[in-house]
């Protein structure tokens, strides 16, 4: 009964597993993609794969996968107003060009 | 039936149920909050990175890349740790829980330990953003004065960042410390176990920071 809504889901141990390997292959990957050179994609992939990691720790170590749609909006809600936050900072600091920023931003 | 003779309901609560989906959503808006407050060190780091690019790379080039590598498999080891102490609390293993809950402490003082071992590696090579930067030890004298401010700008933002992330750390440490006891005395069950599932919650998230941290701080440039 207890488990009919709200997330009281047990997630297999194997799973639990599957993650923390997967986690560990991402942080193997990490590395090594900084090592080889990519020129300007390699912020990009290395930031590629940590969203990867952590969409995995969110969905599987923090139970949203198994949680209701309340749940994921507010888990996704917090990303989103993130997302807000950097955009808006970053096309205000990149689009004015009467500021004093160097001329590669403008 | 049962449930409503349950000593862990709250009598504002309808059930446990409830309660649970209740603790849940305030702990997820307490770490969109978080996310909102990391996010802000994040975007300052981004906009100065884009200023300070070489400056960036250089300071990157300063930190050990073993170590950060080495803290950040302790921090999944420990986010596993994590997720199987709430695992037994759900199956109500009080002994499982307890000791999944000290190798989480174990795993969160060794990532502490190495921080400790790298700060007062930067302390002896005077990379501490304070007036006596590069003023001692075996870089002074090595980087001109026009490279050693925006240099000074990373390692602000390195020991803001990850000072903050620590800082998340030995608050863990202490939530955990204060969750033992409970769980030896047999707090929670199969049918309430919250606090253990929103401590979780919290640390995965201090995870997840450190995820970003890692290849943002430590693996900035070409390293070949």
């Amino acid at each position: 009964m207890a488990d009919s809504h709200s997330g009281h889901h047990v997630v297999p141990l194997g799973v639990y597993l599957l993650i923390f390997f997967a986690l560990m292959v991402g942080t193997v990957l990490t590395v090594g993609a900084a090592y080889v050179e990519l020129g300007w994609l390699n912020t990009p992939v290395a930031l590629l794969i940590a969203i990867v990691k952590a969409t995995l720790v969110v969905l599987f170590f923090m139970h949203v996968r198994y949680n209701t749609p309340l749940m994921w909006m507010f888990a996704a809600g917090g990303f989103f107003f993130l997302v807000i936050l950097l955009v808006l900072t970053l096309q205000d600091y990149y689009s004015r060009d009467w500021e004093s920023l160097p001329t590669q931003f403008l | 039936m049962s449930e409503a003779h349950n000593p862990a309901l709250q009598h504002h609560f309808d059930d446990l149920d409830q309660q649970y989906s209740a603790s849940n959503m305030g702990m997820w808006a307490f770490i969109a909050q978080e996310i909102m407050f990391f996010g802000g060190l994040f975007g300052g780091y981004t906009v100065y990175r884009n200023i300070h690019t070489d400056a960036f790379v250089a300071g990157s080039h300063h930190l050990a890349i073993g170590w950060g590598a080495f803290n950040t498999a302790v921090l999944i080891g420990s986010s596993l740790t994590m997720a199987l102490a709430v695992r037994a609390a759900q199956l109500g293993r009080k002994t499982g829980t307890f000791w999944w809950i000290i190798a989480t402490m174990i795993l969160g003082s060794v990532f502490l330990g190495v921080k400790y071992i790298e700060y007062s590696h930067k302390y002896h090579e005077a990379l501490i953003p304070t007036a006596s930067f590069l003023t001692y030890g075996p870089l002074a004298g090595t980087i001109s004065a026009a490279a050693a401010g925006p240099l000074k700008i990373f390692f602000s933002f390195y020991f803001a960042m990850t000072g903050m992330h620590a800082l998340h750390m030995v608050i863990g440490i202490g939530i955990m410390i204060y969750l033992l006891p409970k769980v030896w005395r047999g707090t929670y069950s199969a049918e309430y176990y919250n606090p253990i599932e929103n401590f979780g919650l919290y640390w995965h998230f201090v995870d997840i920071v450190w995820i970003f941290l890692f290849p943002l701080l430590y693996l900035i440039g070409g390293r070949i």
